[in-house]
């Protein structure tokens, strides 16, 4: 395959491992090279495919964790409980994995295990944290926009729930969450920062008051770990690899020391009792693989979107009428923005940037099955509809964010002729 | 946003100068038709939108901030929800 701006699809199979690293993103990124390459020839392309702006879904794989996980999947199938040495290898294995990822979090190895998925994490992490609290209370305080799964798991606690309300920026007030927080407040849930409009929620000043009224506190720090440093404070902390570049099927539960924990599902010696099953060291060591690698340069990397996004708030307003653009303008994630278009349906949208080549979510879905709109936007009071959110996998270059700036406008005026409101 | 039904409101779904009926239809459409037929009735006179979509609630209200209409509240409605809007410019 040549190297270049052509042919850049990540379905194609290299030939061999060389021609691997040539579609290796690191050394754009001038990271080490992978451990499998011969470092002949190396020269630089993204195995993002052209036009994917939806990182917030999914990241694709990270080159460093397709090389990991191809080696652990050969050599890392025994069962890590057992005494025998190839058993004891990858028990070496998933500990170095999970020392890895804990330290790029700023965890201790031991509070932190793997169940198969970010939902599982908070499911685990969240109904387990409330029934160890149940001489406490059973009432549980959650911010308005967290995750579905946050809210989904809220509900399935048999206990009363308060909802805190954010500002028009997706924002919670922490004076506000100080004064939901009661004495039998069984666990406090505020995510790291917004999946669907970016904006930072300020986790220390509520981990200060939650720590005053000694109640736990859950961070959904899904769409922040290996892109910006992890908010202090929590005491229960879950992510999942696939959104900074490990492969599926590996959640992250973090259970600080002294946090009372209590698994509601049937007991399991695995993973310090708290999941239960046969570890996915494959996984795993993958997922340490991209976030170690990515944690290199995450600072650099994050400044660098900042600035692409921060291009993407100007320029839409500009070039597109009847446009809002939502969240936090400053304090954001740095690879993800949201705008509105007024009086189109976003998933229209979404169907005309694809035909086009981008690759983007919207959080409107007025003709999805569930015909509710999105509760983030409806927290905030801003336009559920003609939503489009761009967020930027690693090595997303300023071309591709200029060429979406080129197509977008054309794509929105011709939704817009077509439905009859261009004059509205 | 924490309007109550009907309560408190200046005006009421009588007074509207034009109703909007839009039951039974999707996001933006409610929208769109307040868009289309605000400008039929004069500056001061107050447009009720009829829907059951929830996204009325949202959407209506953001519309009018960025086109600097007055948002007045929704209050009851024999089917749906009567969202009120006063035209200012």
């Amino acid at each position: 395959m040549a190297t270049g701006g052509e042919g850049r699809e990540s379905s194609r199979a290299p030939a061999n491992r060389e021609q691997a690293h040539v579609l290796n993103v690191a050394h754009t990124l001038s990271l080490p090279c992978p451990p499998l390459c011969s470092g002949r020839g190396c020269r630089s392309a993204s195995v993002t495919p052209v036009g994917y702006l939806d990182a917030a879904s999914a990241e694709p794989l990270h080159p460093a964790a397709r090389e990991a996980l191809l080696v652990a999947l050969d050599e890392g199938w025994a069962d890590p409980a057992r005494r025998y040495a190839a058993g004891r290898r990858n028990r070496l294995r998933l500990d170095a994995a999970r020392a890895g990822i804990a330290e790029v979090i700023g965890a201790r190895p031991d509070e932190l295990s793997f169940p198969a998925s970010g939902t599982a994490a908070v499911q685990l992490g969240l109904l387990g944290a409330a029934a160890a609290r149940r001489r406490t209370g059973s009432h549980l305080v959650v911010s308005a926009v967290e995750h579905s799964a946050v809210l989904h798991a809220a509900e399935a606690h048999p206990g009363e729930v308060t909802v805190v309300s954010v500002d028009r920026l997706g924002r919670v007030d922490p004076a506000e969450f100080a004064a939901a927080l009661r004495p039998d407040t069984a666990l406090a849930c505020l995510q790291s920062a917004n999946h669907e409009v970016g904006t930072e929620q300020p986790v220390e000043a509520v981990a200060l008051a939650c720590q005053a009224a000694r109640v736990p506190l859950l961070v959904d720090a899904a769409q922040s770990v290996g892109r910006v440093p992890v908010p202090p404070g929590w005491s229960i902390l879950v992510a999942s690899a696939h959104k900074w570049g490990g492969p599926p099927g590996v959640g992250v539960l973090l259970i600080r020391k002294g946090t009372r924990w209590r698994s509601v599902l049937p007991a399991d010696e695995r993973e310090g009792g708290r999941v239960a099953g046969f570890e996915n060291v494959p996984g795993i060591v993958a997922a340490a693989a991209a976030l170690v690698a990515r944690d290199a340069i995450a600072a650099d990397e994050a400044a660098r979107q900042r600035v692409l996004v921060d291009r993407i708030r100007q320029r839409v307003p500009a070039l597109v009428p009847d446009v809002e653009v939502v969240g936090d303008p400053v304090h954001r994630l740095p690879h993800l923005v949201t705008f509105s278009c007024l009086y189109l349906d976003g998933e229209t949208l979404v169907t005309e940037l694809d035909r086009a080549g981008f690759a983007v979510n919207s959080g409107s879905s007025c003709t999805s099955s569930t015909l509710r709109p999105s509760h983030v936007l409806a927290a905030m009071g801003v336009l559920t509809h003609g939503n489009v959110r761009v967020s930027l996998p690693l090595g997303t270059t300023e071309a591709e964010v200029d060429r979406f700036l080129d197509v977008l406008p054309g794509v929105v005026a011709k939704l817009r002729d077509k439905a009859g409101v261009s004059e509205l | 946003m924490t309007t109550t039904p009907g309560d408190g409101l200046e005006v009421r779904l009588d007074d509207a100068a034009l109703v909007i009926d839009t039951l039974g239809r999707r996001c933006p459409i409610p929208v769109i038709e307040l868009a289309k037929q605000i400008g039929s009735v004069p500056v001061g006179a107050v447009v009720a939108v009829l829907s059951d979509d929830e996204a009325a609630r949202v959407d209506i209200p953001a519309w009018c901030q960025m086109r600097a209409q007055a948002y007045v509240g929704e209050t009851d409605a024999p089917a749906g929800r009567a969202y009120l809007v006063r035209r200012s410019t």
